[in-house]
């Protein structure tokens, strides 16, 4: 709600609220459907303005990591963002909303820009998709403009390939890990499992099993660490950066050895969406599954994941 | 003073006499004033008309029956007859057919209930549809509750650790990197703001309890100032507790008061839901995810999704299973689906002891959302088996090591949980899942803490059939683990709810207290061996509970162990006593008594004690003389009587003399009166100090006396005479004791009764006099229910009672005539009665009718072979004509009140006064005297000459005269009724 004052009002105080409210609850839109809902203005007087417009845009915004250039380049030199959509109307022409509660529909055709494509909705570290409405209110002198934004999402039609599903068995020893430096002094331990699939839809959880068939020592977690590997730039250069989305603990403490233990994550929305590559950026993701040894050893078994949307 | 009512006739009139009542009723004639009755007819014109009715016909309590022969003409007035066109209807009660037959309040409830309540915060109160799975059979979770945080408790310092921060950071350090000093710092902060930590170290079990009620407190106020995103917090950093195990023997109470927040939470985000539905009308009590509308199916999938990125195991867990049945909202199968996904993710939970109670809550959950997914329920269970070597691990191990905790402690923390979700899987379970549950816990190696819990959660009677089974593995146990009389503390308690088979019961109580008498340490062994008390007086004999009497005295005699365990000795008691309701029986067990006297605590004896005399009391059939029961019996109600004291509470007193009463009451020596009396004798010695008692006592004694009358058939001999005069002295020396006067009055006339109806004439004579000499001591108030109330209605109850009496009681042939008349009333004037009372006037009008009735020739009633008045006297003109003075001066005095009531506020009651003297005179004095007419007449004007005289009384007295006027010998009152007029009220 933005209060707007008026200064030389006799009433003194006079409170307007402008709101956006999409007709679909979970604010989801594909491409090529209406992006409907209605404006939405409270007022307690007659609301004097000169007219009201609305306009809709998705930006691709990338960012370049500090570690891949220098402090500086990376503030300055963040590359141009991508409009994948803009259009603007006029909703009301200049003239007077009436006291009280002023409900005004609207309706948007979703259509990409030219040859463009309408890519989901993901919100990144060093990519964003994002796709806006916005609402301005413009008001004769003495009165503040009001604008209002409202974020909505977009998913890409669901793609035809079907979704094999291509389970992947592991096993984890300290024979098979990389990166070690003194491999003897590791403590003997087997854990065997398998990911139920790492082509997954990014609208069902991650699942699988993982059994602790032995351990020399006692475990103190194991997590699944969800990942994301974003790529900004071109062939000539890039930058592939690799972060945490989130963390789930899905053992705690020292577990029963033979027992298998469910491996369950739900992929977070607006932070993860199909897997995507395009000619400027690219957003992957990978699954670490890490256990802790109470000893604190860490032992990370590393899986890519190809999201699709079914 | 002069006393009014000078015992001899003084020669002459009395001298005070106004002129104004001279003019009143100047009648020295020797005739009796009184009017001359003939009882007997009397009693025969008063007798209700005798109509004669055919039975078969009429009854009154048979229902209406109408006939309704118009009905056919059609409903004229369209009320009830029109209604009914068959020839006879029985004719509704109009109360319950208004309501339909069902009761009006329980209409309401039905009508407030389906659209409100249900889907409130109270997880407990479930749906129609719930009931048909959970019956009130199932013993619910908050019946666990309170027994779960009394049991287990430390002493040991606590602390809470929270961190209201993102989860990111607290990842990648450890709480305890932060250095003291900030720690300290962040103590201060009271809030539970974004970013902030709390320690709280050194608190106390009870600082524990408080800061985790405060943080359900700042949930609640959190989610009323829409703060959805810190109450969820508080819910995770509260769940997050749970996976901390320091302090361990406090940790099934954490869990219970933690719970208690995550059922809050759930309850807040279901109805909060639950409401989002509730436009335009609210949801269905069955809905389906259909019903829901999009914006509450978003709200809850949003709820979801932030559960599902809760970084640790734990929390996330237990969040997610508290808003396991906000999953009705989204899909039909999504209860199912969770449920066992949740109990899949309890498997990582590596520590037994959270892992056992993350499943207890979930069944619990499970229970209370979806009683009838049993699938999760038994996978939990089996899922507990399969880890439960981790109990015994190496981790655990070292824990217990640290925390200095030992083995058999450690064990007993699991028992609720495991008691909870055995509970769950037995409930209702087909005998061929225990078996098999059962099988499989045999397979476990010392499975003695399954197998408690097997005994305490499954049913009683599949435990019963199988106790020898179980007794022979728990035999097999490990020493070292589960303390086995706990084992056979479970065995018993299923065996005193299920018989087994019969012919194993006495191998099975062998073999049990074979174990029991081993325990070293007297709590455990009092609170395993009371518990087999209830199975040994099910199925034996006075011998084997003796055995056991006898063994528990032997264990808890050193070291006067029993005074740490009264309420198990006491429970002993309780569970004996319904069994033996023959207290010969009881009594003639040796170490009954014996028993009893290791309760040296006093309270705790006097409540044994009233115990015992409430199942006497109670089962007791008919009155006994068995000395084993009296001796008992009576030593029983002297320690009663004895724990009374000057600090003792007046009901305390009034309950135990209830019992004692109860006693007294059940004991007879049949047609030995003697040996009843001496009973009585050595009662009054022993409950000297409880007046209800001693009163009952004299009850007894004056009973006794009745009933030798009644064998004797009223002709003493002079055995029973010298007996029934031993009653009379006991009552007579026993009353003075009593401290409440009108009790001592009371019982006074009734022994004086007796004694008359015995022919004990001078113990009469005594008791009267008493009687009359007590009664200038009556105070003016008394207490009654600890409020000061006026002494005087009692008094006029008494003194009428009194006077009633005194009209079989012949004089005394040494002292004058009518001399308790005259001692009664000369005490009646000098008693102080209250200031502006009329009490003494109303004593001396209703002492006429008295006077009316002894003037009589054949008395209204006589007490057989006791010789009145009016045989001592023969109508003699003497006895009349001191009566006749006697009236005469009451007469006077009546009439000198109403003279002294002739100004002001006196009227009224002038006007009463003298309606009820003229109402004695109309019914006893003799109207034909002139002079006695005239004064009626001139009481009756008096008292209307105010107009304060109530006009329907007047009239109906009016109706009377003229009705009675009509009889022969009272033609006279035909006169006087066109004398008295009706004046109207001015």
């Amino acid at each position: 709600m933005i209060p707007a004052r008026c200064r030389f009002s006799s009433a003194g105080k006079m409170s307007v609220s402008l709101d956006i409210r999409l007709k679909r609850a979970n604010k989801v839109y594909h491409e090529g459907e209406r992006v409907s809902g209605v404006l939405l203005v409270n007022s307690r007087d007659a609301l004097q303005h000169q007219g009201v417009s609305l306009s809709l845009e998705g930006l691709v915004n990338l960012q370049l990591s500090s570690k891949s250039v220098g402090v500086f380049e990376a503030f300055y030199n963040s590359v141009k963002p991508i409009q994948l959509v803009s259009s603007n109307m006029e909703v009301v022409k200049p003239g007077k909303i009436p006291a009280g509660r002023t409900e005004i529909p609207f309706e948007f055709p979703l259509q990409a820009k030219g040859n463009k494509v309408l890519y989901e909705t993901y919100h990144g570290v060093f990519v964003n998709i994002q796709y806006t409405l916005r609402c301005d209110m413009r008001r004769p002198l003495l009165a503040k403009d009001l604008s209002k934004t409202c974020e909505f999402m977009v998913h890409c039609q669901p793609q035809k390939s079907k979704l094999q599903p291509n389970p992947v068995e592991f096993s984890i020893t300290p024979e098979t890990l990389q990166n070690v430096r003194e491999r003897s002094s590791l403590p003997r331990f087997l854990i065997r499992g398998h990911l139920d699939a790492t082509s997954c839809a990014v609208t069902q959880p991650l699942t699988g099993e993982l059994v602790l068939e032995s351990s020399e020592v006692a475990i103190k977690s194991i997590e699944l660490q969800l990942v994301r590997v974003e790529t900004c730039g071109c062939a000539e250069g890039y930058a592939r950066d690799a972060t945490e989305i989130q963390n789930i603990q899905i053992a705690e403490g020292d577990v029963c050895r033979g027992l298998s233990i469910p491996i369950y994550m739900v992929f977070p929305r607006l932070f993860t969406c199909p897997t995507l590559e395009t000619t400027n950026f690219k957003v992957e993701f990978e699954v670490n599954i890490v256990i802790i040894l109470q000893d604190d050893h860490l032992i990370t078994e590393n899986f890519p994941l190809k999201l699709v949307r079914v | 003073m002069v006393p009014l009512f000078p015992a001899l006739c003084c020669s002459g009139l009395c001298i005070n006499m106004t002129v104004h009542i001279i003019f009143l009723y100047m009648f020295y004639v020797l005739h009796r004033h009184s009017r001359a009755r003939k009882y007997e007819a009397e009693v025969q014109m008063c007798r209700l008309e005798v109509s004669a009715v055919d039975f078969s016909d009429y009854h009154p309590l048979k229902a209406i029956t109408v006939t309704d022969s118009k009905a056919r003409r059609g409903g004229r007035k369209g009320s009830t007859s029109s209604s009914s066109s068959s020839s006879s209807s029985v004719v509704l009660d109009p109360l319950s057919s208004m309501l339909d037959g069902s009761d009006p309040l329980s209409l309401f409830a039905a009508v407030s209930q389906t659209p409100a309540l249900p889907h409130s915060i109270s997880l407990g109160r479930k749906r129609r549809e719930k009931e048909e799975e959970v019956g009130s059979d199932f013993e619910p979770w908050s019946s666990k509750r309170g027994e779960i945080l009394s049991r287990f408790t430390t002493t040991e310092k606590l602390s809470i650790n929270l961190f209201m921060g993102s989860d990111k950071s607290k990842a990648s350090s450890p709480s305890s990197a932060v250095s003291e000093k900030v720690r300290t710092r962040l103590e201060e902060l009271d809030d539970l703001e974004e970013g902030s930590q709390r320690e709280l170290l050194n608190l106390s079990q009870q600082d524990y309890v408080n800061r985790i009620e405060e943080l359900n407190q700042s949930l609640k106020e959190a989610w009323g100032s829409d703060q959805k995103v810190k109450a969820l917090k508080i819910v995770i950093q509260c769940s997050k507790l749970l996976s901390d195990t320091s302090v361990i023997q406090f940790y099934p109470s954490k869990f219970v008061l933690i719970t208690d927040i995550l059922d809050t939470f759930g309850g807040l985000v279901y109805d909060r839901i639950w409401s989002m539905c509730a436009d335009p009308h609210p949801l269905p009590e069955s809905f389906s995810a259909d019903d829901v509308n999009d914006t509450a199916k978003e709200t809850c999938l949003n709820w979801f999704f932030k559960i599902a990125s809760i970084r640790e195991l734990v929390p996330r867990l237990y969040v997610e299973a508290a808003l396991l049945k906000c999953n009705r909202f989204l899909t039909k199968s999504g209860i199912q689906e969770t449920l066992q996904r949740l109990t899949a993710m309890i498997r990582g939970i590596g520590d037994p002891l959270v892992a056992v109670y993350a499943r207890a809550y979930l069944c619990r959950v499970g229970m209370e959302v979806a009683p009838h997914l049993k699938d999760s329920l038994n996978k939990n269970f089996f899922d507990l088996l399969a880890t439960f070597r981790q109990i015994h691990g190496e981790s655990v191990q070292n824990q217990l090591a640290q925390q200095r905790v030992e083995i058999p402690i450690y064990l007993t923390l699991y028992s609720p949980a495991i008691h909870w979700i055995l509970q769950c899987v037995a409930y209702r379970a087909p005998e061929v899942l225990l078996t098999e549950m059962m099988d499989r816990c045999k397979k476990l190696g010392n499975n003695a803490l399954l197998l408690n819990s097997v005994m305490w959660a499954f049913r009683a009677e599949f435990v019963a059939m199988r106790a020898t089974d179980f007794i022979g593995m728990i035999k097999d146990c490990d020493e070292a683990g589960f303390p086995k009389h706990l084992l056979f503390a479970s065995l018993g308690r299923s065996l005193s709810c299920a018989d087994p088979p019969e012919s194993e019961r006495l191998s099975i109580l062998n073999d049990a207290w074979k174990v029991i008498t081993k325990v070293r340490s007297p709590r455990d062994y009092i609170n395993c061996a009371e518990i087999w008390v209830e199975f040994t007086c099910r199925h034996f004999t006075k011998r084997e509970v003796n055995t056991i009497l006898a063994d528990i005295i032997k264990h808890m005699t050193p070291d006067r162990a029993f005074e740490d365990a009264y309420p198990q000795l006491q429970s002993v008691i309780k569970k004996i006593l319904p069994h033996f309701h023959d207290f010969s029986v009881l009594f003639s067990m040796e170490k009954f008594l014996p028993f009893l006297d290791m309760f040296q605590k006093d309270s705790v004896r006097v409540e044994v004690c009233k115990s015992i005399m409430e199942v006497f009391i109670k089962h007791q059939q008919e009155a006994t003389r068995d000395p084993v029961i009296l001796n008992a019996l009576l030593h029983i109600c002297k320690t009663m009587h004895d724990s009374v004291n000057a600090l003792t509470l007046d009901d305390e007193k009034r309950s135990l003399s209830l019992l004692i009463n109860g006693f007294i009451r059940m004991v007879s020596f049949g047609r030995d009166f003697e040996q009843q009396l001496s009973f009585c004798v050595e009662a009054r010695a022993t409950f000297c100090n409880l007046e209800p008692v001693i009163i009952h006592l004299i009850h007894t004694v004056n009973q006794l006396a009745m009933e030798t009358r009644c064998v004797m058939k009223g002709n003493h001999s002079r055995k029973t005479a010298a007996f029934v005069r031993a009653c009379a002295a006991y009552s007579f020396i026993t009353i003075p004791s009593l401290t409440s006067i009108f009790n001592r009055l009371n019982l006074y006339l009734l022994s004086g009764e007796v004694a008359l109806a015995n022919q004990c004439l001078s113990q009469a004579d005594a008791f009267l006099k008493a009687a009359v000499s007590l009664l200038p001591e009556v105070p003016r108030t008394i207490s009654i229910e600890g409020k000061q109330r006026s002494s005087e209605p009692f008094l006029l109850d008494f003194i009428n009672n009194f006077l009633s009496t005194l009209l079989v009681v012949p004089d005394h042939p040494e002292q004058g005539v009518l001399y308790l008349v005259r001692g009664l009333l000369n005490m009646v004037q000098d008693y102080t009665w209250e200031d502006n009372s009329d009490a003494k006037i109303r004593v001396y009008i209703s002492a006429l009718p008295l006077l009316a009735a002894m003037s009589q020739e054949s008395y209204l009633y006589t007490i057989p072979k006791v010789d009145s008045n009016e045989t001592l006297y023969g109508g003699d003109p003497k006895f009349i004509a001191e009566i006749n003075k006697l009236c005469e001066t009451l007469i006077g005095q009546v009439l000198d009140h109403l003279k002294g009531l002739g100004r002001d506020e006196g009227v009224r009651r002038q006007g009463s006064l003298a309606f009820s003297l003229f109402g004695c005179l109309l019914a006893h004095g003799d109207l034909r005297n002139n002079k006695l007419n005239q004064l009626a007449v001139n009481l009756w004007n008096l008292s209307h000459k105010h107009g304060f005289c109530d006009t329907r009384t007047s009239v109906r007295t009016l109706e009377y005269i003229k009705h009675q006027a009509q009889l022969a010998d009272l033609s006279h009152l035909s006169d006087m009724t066109a004398r008295l007029s009706l004046q109207s009220r001015t």
